[in-house]
């Protein structure tokens, strides 16, 4: 580790990495100071990712999915075009695959070199997704991290994990659940969670128990 | 690159623990680093794939305790020096030494547009495909010490093409060499005891999605 004996270029690359916040607020003053970034910009940008994107919108997607099955289709063979019907487009879905839960097969999204995600249809990843105990277990472990989180999946069920490894980008659509018939589209979309979405959890209707 | 990056099958990182009613962002400055690198982005002086791995090669040790934004934070200084948007100088004092020549920033009112913009890793490119589905695969047995999208755990496998993607840019070679190499990209089928041995369950798959320059017939 660096210590002050080292060179200028060693400690400028083991520069720990303590003070995040003011680092962050130097770097921005920096690229501001030399007109390489627009502070409102940023605001509008942060915006984007707190308040206009998010997992509702993929929310809105499987609902449609569940009650029309033409969209259904549309979506099974050609993702990204179907949820451009919606207007989810761009950073980070460009191209979608839409992976479809059954009674027999469970599947379940991870990016074990990086934090691969959705952005346009499930926002900004959690924590969780993007964590070392996630990266490293899902695919070497996923039966184990589904019960962990209360999704145990039957024996007799297939698991398939799917490694984001490029720029496709990966959507659940989870299994519409028991009691939900005659239910409106918005309705559904209301139950529909993230992280079903991702594949470590079933959608359950209100009226069943937590397990 | 061997590095820490590389997480799939690793054992005690503990378990999986998801927050309820999770923010989009922690903090402010978890926030605004995100806004940077995509306002940065937008002068087109690297790609993702060089921006992936710039996160890569931030040291292990400091990787595993850094959390994410902090090496979002670390991977976009290490890129607007390399790539010559700032001087290491201007990074240590926190002063500009001089105004960026020429390229204008992202506005407010280009967020919008911006954000939406397809970013081409699907390229139209011919290329024929060197694999079919349902065609047997065994991917690279190599170690680059440079970006790679086949993960340790997956090299040297058996496995089946499931489906063609079509032609997407090589991010091995667009890390390091900005060299696009277009070729068909596949979702590739391991059977989960291929990847992991008896342990695993028999009825289990991992499907990752790997180029032609990956994959040998098998």
């Amino acid at each position: 580790m660096s210590d002050h004996h080292d060179d200028e270029h060693a400690r400028e690359h083991d520069r720990p990495l303590s003070g995040p916040a003011l680092r962050a607020k130097a770097l921005e003053s920096l690229l501001v100071e030399k007109g390489l970034v627009d502070p409102k910009a940023l605001d509008e940008l942060i915006d984007t990712y707190e308040t206009k994107v998010g997992p509702r919108n993929g929310a809105r997607i499987v609902a449609r999915a569940w009650v029309d099955p033409a969209y259904r289709k549309r979506l099974l063979e050609d993702a990204s075009a179907a949820i451009a019907e919606f207007g989810f487009i761009g950073r980070q879905g460009e191209d979608m695959v839409v992976l479809e839960n059954t009674p027999k097969v469970r599947n379940v999204v991870v990016c074990t070199l990086c934090s691969c995600y959705p952005w346009p249809v499930l926002g900004l990843p959690p924590v969780w997704y993007k964590s070392a105990p996630y990266r490293a277990r899902a695919v070497i472990d996923p039966r184990g991290v589904l019960k962990e989180l209360g999704s145990e999946v039957p024996e007799d069920v297939e698991v398939r994990v799917w490694d984001s490894t490029a720029e496709l980008r990966y959507l659940v659509l989870p299994e519409r659940p028991a009691g939900t018939q005659g239910w409106t589209e918005d309705e559904l979309a209301a139950i529909v969670t993230r992280d079903a979405m991702i594949g470590v959890a079933q959608v359950k209707s209100p009226g069943q128990s937590k397990r | 690159m061997n590095s820490v990056h590389d997480m799939g099958g690793m054992h005690g990182m503990g378990p999986v623990e998801i927050e309820k009613n999770e923010p989009v962002f922690h903090s402010e400055w978890e926030a605004r680093v995100h806004a940077l690198n995509l306002a940065c982005g937008y002068h087109r002086k690297w790609n993702i794939d060089m921006g992936r791995h710039s996160r890569e090669r931030i040291a292990p040790a400091e990787y595993l305790a850094a959390t994410y934004y902090e090496k979002w934070l670390r991977g976009l200084e290490m890129l607007l020096v390399e790539n010559g948007l700032v001087t290491a100088k201007e990074l240590a004092t926190g002063r500009a030494e001089s105004k960026a020549g020429g390229a204008s920033a992202l506005r407010a009112s280009e967020v919008t547009s911006f954000l939406r913009v397809r970013r081409l890793a699907r390229v139209d490119d011919e290329v024929p495909p060197k694999f079919r589905p349902g065609e047997r695969v065994l991917t690279h047995n190599d170690h680059p010490i440079g970006h790679t999208r086949l993960p340790r755990y997956a090299r040297a496998k058996r496995g089946v093409i499931d489906r063609d993607h079509g032609v997407f840019i090589f991010p091995d070679t667009h890390a390091m060499t900005r060299d696009k190499k277009p070729q068909h990209c596949y979702s590739v089928r391991f059977a989960a005891r291929e990847l992991w041995g008896p342990r695993a369950s028999a009825r289990d798959s991992v499907y990752l999605d790997l180029w032609d320059d990956h994959l040998d017939p098998a």
